[in-house]
């Protein structure tokens, strides 16, 4: 082999020539297109459809939320390709969808079951992504889940998109860069409830925390603790209880001599109706002590849970993320496509699913790819309106939407098997808003 | 000192539950040998007979008012249950009463699913080891859950007591202490002594009946009892049947407490065999007192005071005392001899 460097001829003095000049003869958007369209897992480029992947608890004590989950993906699928009513795509501002698919790629999308259990919502999210081919994946009803959905999606270079989660930690200590939450927090919920809480309660209350041990209940706890305290409420005990206790009764009976006023429930899902139900049997919402009227509290609630804990939830406040019967113009769109299609109208669960779906999709069509750091990046900070919360943003530095928080109580006088939740008050997003900071964190980098 | 009339009163009710699906699992083992992981969704079986009944008796007359019209665009529908609508205040009374009256529909229904469980699967199990039975019997489990959930839904589905025994009364005033001290859920107290009730008439099934006679021989000595002439097989079908009741009934009454779904099963399942163990294998006054006694005990290891001290006992407590009594008593607190030794 020589190691003598020949001369370059003429010939190959041409073809460098040309290949240059190609280059910088090409029209710069190509250019940018062509460099942001490499380089990432799943890309769709050469595909006329794109595939998203909707990973919703289908067995287990989540399944019927999970159901509804389905459901608003499956419309939102619909809206996207451009069938059915539209729903929220008429509502939704500004609007860079034009209901024929994504960037001219009809969407597909495939299911899997999370089991509301981290390990078996990571493998089907895994199985979503490197059989499928997602780009973006989305669902879920726990925050255990969805935390652990977002390393993965890190870890994988493709976005998850939050379905129903409310633990601080999902867009505090565990946010990632390439997971996002549309649904509020147990801070929000705690800064909502407080105003209403003073009005309704007054400043001088004990309170008594049963709180499911997990991380959303510590975080609840802590966040509704805070506010009451906040207020002038002494917290006279914080109780942690098994996930899945069944009957708490002896979780309860200690709560009629504590001297307790007020019992907030931390707990979700089933473990909410099993504790409200049986703090009602106890007599406890009869109850007269420090010269008040014993009251419970659920600082989140969703209509589900609602059903059933059925005729308990009179009169017991809570928070909630959206509800059906609001009537702004997005609402009112969102559930008459859902209840003419389904029968019946939305959980806050579809909604949030819904949103994230079509958010994603607007993300993608403004940032004129999928490439997910692209996406990402025309998510950070965008401000939208029309999806039923009044404006909102996307917060950039920790991926949580602010928006207005309902503060809700159990209807006293419901018209129907769906008129529930009462809304109480709407709290507006300047008070629920807090510094990113607060709850430490790192995003991680865009590029995996 | 309230405090701890209230977890005693708290416990000795959770035990009628443990006492009662345990009573029918050891009945079940007694006379067939069977390890019988299903019997935590017979209880769930149960339960749903009393919501079966509800949603029966509920049955709604469906009134479409044009005028009106949902939020969704459609009609507005009104509902009258056809009962109310035909009987009038007697309907009304009915749908109140739905889950005591639902035992006249779950005796039958579980009289039948036991007889053909134990005729169209468990008989074929008896000889083989109980690793299979465990594993034939927990795969039905799963199949009788899915078939609930597929039907009625993952969500709970609340069932009203009746209004008269829906709220709290006032033991206290009872007891000498001050009121409001003592107060304890009616119907928790209405269950109480269902439990106990349900527990004395088996007990007198099987002591004073000829019957009853001839199924405790049989757990005492099958083959003698086969030797004398005694199609004893026929007997222990019925005892299964009877053990499904049982769970039942123990289904449907809890259903005030606990809204049933289709997992409510497997969470009384464990504790239940755990209370079998405890009292000993086969022992029927052993399973019921075991039921109690680990009910108040995981009542009293969830106080805050006891919390205090030992944090989280309270999700231990009963495998701690049944880790305790099979280190002390292997035979469980009043087992017999022979029974799972050879």
């Amino acid at each position: 082999m020589s190691i003598i460097r020949r001369p370059m001829n003429r010939r190959g003095l041409l073809k460098a020539g040309a290949t240059g000049g190609l280059v910088l003869a090409t029209p710069t958007i190509i250019s940018r297109s062509a460099w942001a369209e490499t380089n990432f897992r799943n890309d769709p480029t050469n595909s006329k459809t794109v595939t998203f992947g909707f990973n919703v608890p289908q067995t287990g004590a989540y399944a019927d939320e999970g159901a509804d989950e389905l459901r608003a993906y499956r419309l939102a699928v619909k809206h996207l390709n451009g069938e059915g009513d539209g729903g929220m795509l008429s509502t939704m501002k500004p609007l860079s969808l034009n209901g024929n698919g994504i960037l001219g790629k009809k969407v597909e999308y495939v299911t899997g079951d999370t089991q509301t259990k981290s390990d078996a919502a990571r493998a089907s999210a895994k199985r979503m992504i490197e059989k499928d081919g997602v780009v973006m994946w989305s669902g879920g009803s726990s925050s255990g889940v969805a935390i652990a959905q977002q390393s993965l999606a890190q870890e994988m270079g493709v976005v998850f998109m939050c379905g129903l989660t409310h633990s601080n930690d999902t867009t505090g200590k565990d946010r990632r860069r390439y997971g996002f939450r549309h649904f509020f927090n147990a801070y929000m919920s705690g800064a909502a409830l407080g105003p209403v809480l003073k009005k309704e309660m007054g400043t001088d209350r004990r309170a008594y925390h049963l709180t499911a041990d997990y991380t959303w209940g510590w975080t609840q706890e802590e966040s509704i603790a805070n506010t009451t305290e906040g207020l002038g409420w002494e917290t006279v005990n914080k109780v942690r209880t098994p996930l899945g206790a069944g009957d708490f009764s002896q979780y309860i009976a200690p709560v009629l001599n504590s001297g307790a006023d007020v019992l907030i429930l931390n707990h979700y899902g089933k473990d909410m109706i099993n504790s409200l139900t049986q703090a009602v049997q106890f007599g406890l919402r009869d109850k007269l002590v420090n010269g008040k009227n014993f009251e419970i509290i659920v600082p989140l609630y969703s209509r589900l849970m609602a059903q059933g804990a059925g005729e308990n939830i009179k009169g017991i406040y809570g928070t909630t993320n959206w509800n059906w019967s609001l009537q702004d113009e997005g609402s009112r769109a969102f559930v008459k496509s859902f209840g003419q299609e389904y029968g019946f109208p939305p959980s806050q669960a579809a909604h949030t699913c819904y949103v994230q779906t079509l958010l994603y999709a607007d993300a993608c069509e403004r940032a004129g790819t999928f490439n997910p750091a692209e996406v990402i990046k025309a998510l950070e900070d965008h401000e939208f309106d029309g999806m039923g919360n009044g404006p909102t943003l996307y917060r950039g530095a920790d991926h949580q939407c602010f928006k207005d928080v309902l503060v809700v109580k159990g209807n006293e006088n419901a018209t129907s098997q769906f008129d529930l939740l009462e809304v109480v008050e709407v709290t507006p997003a300047s008070q629920v808003t807090y510094d990113p900071e607060i709850f430490g964190g790192e995003l991680g980098p865009y590029k995996v | 000192m309230d405090a701890i009339v209230l977890q005693i009163l708290n416990g000795l009710d959770k035990g009628g539950a443990y006492a009662l699906i345990a009573l029918g699992l050891t009945l079940i083992f007694g006379t067939l040998g069977v390890v019988n992981f299903a019997h935590g969704a017979l209880f769930m079986l149960g339960a749903f007979c009393a919501v079966a009944f509800n949603h029966l008796i509920g049955l709604e007359q469906v009134v479409v008012d044009p005028t009106k019209t949902t939020a969704w665009g459609t009609p507005l529908e009104t509902r009258v249950p056809y009962i109310e609508a035909w009987l009038g205040d007697t309907g009304t009374a009915m749908l109140n009463y739905s889950v005591p009256l639902s035992i006249l529909l779950a005796i039958p229904v579980m009289l039948l699913v036991g007889y053909v469980m134990e005729r169209g699967l468990i008989r074929h199990f008896y000889k083989r080891p109980h690793a299979e039975q465990i594993l034939v019997t927990f795969g039905l489990a799963i199949v009788l859950q899915e078939i609930i959930k597929s039907y009625f839904g993952a969500n709970p589905i609340p069932q009203a007591a009746p209004d008269m025994v829906r709220g709290a009364m006032d033991l206290g005033v009872l007891m000498g202490f001050d009121p409001g001290t003592v107060v304890y859920p009616q119907w928790r107290i209405v269950y109480l002594f269902f439990s106990l009730s349900v527990i004395g008439a088996v007990f007198a099934f099987l002591q004073f009946t000829t019957f009853g006679m001839v199924v405790r021989a049989g757990m005492a000595d099958r083959e003698t009892v086969g030797f004398l002439g005694i199609n004893i097989e026929r007997r222990f079908t019925l005892v299964f049947a009877m053990a499904a009741v049982v769970a039942g009934l123990a289904g449907v009454m809890y259903t005030p407490i606990l809204p049933p779904d289709y997992h409510m099963g497997m969470d009384f399942l464990v504790l239940s065999f755990v209370v079998v163990v405890v009292g000993g294998m086969g022992s029927l006054p052993g399973a019921v007192s075991a039921g109690f006694l680990l009910g108040i005990l995981q009542s009293f290891a969830s106080m805050n005071e006891v919390k205090t001290i030992l944090p989280g006992i309270d999700q231990i407590i009963i495998y701690l005392v049944a880790v305790i009594i099979l280190l002390v008593r292997p035979r469980g607190l009043m087992g017999r001899k022979g029974v799972m030794e050879t």
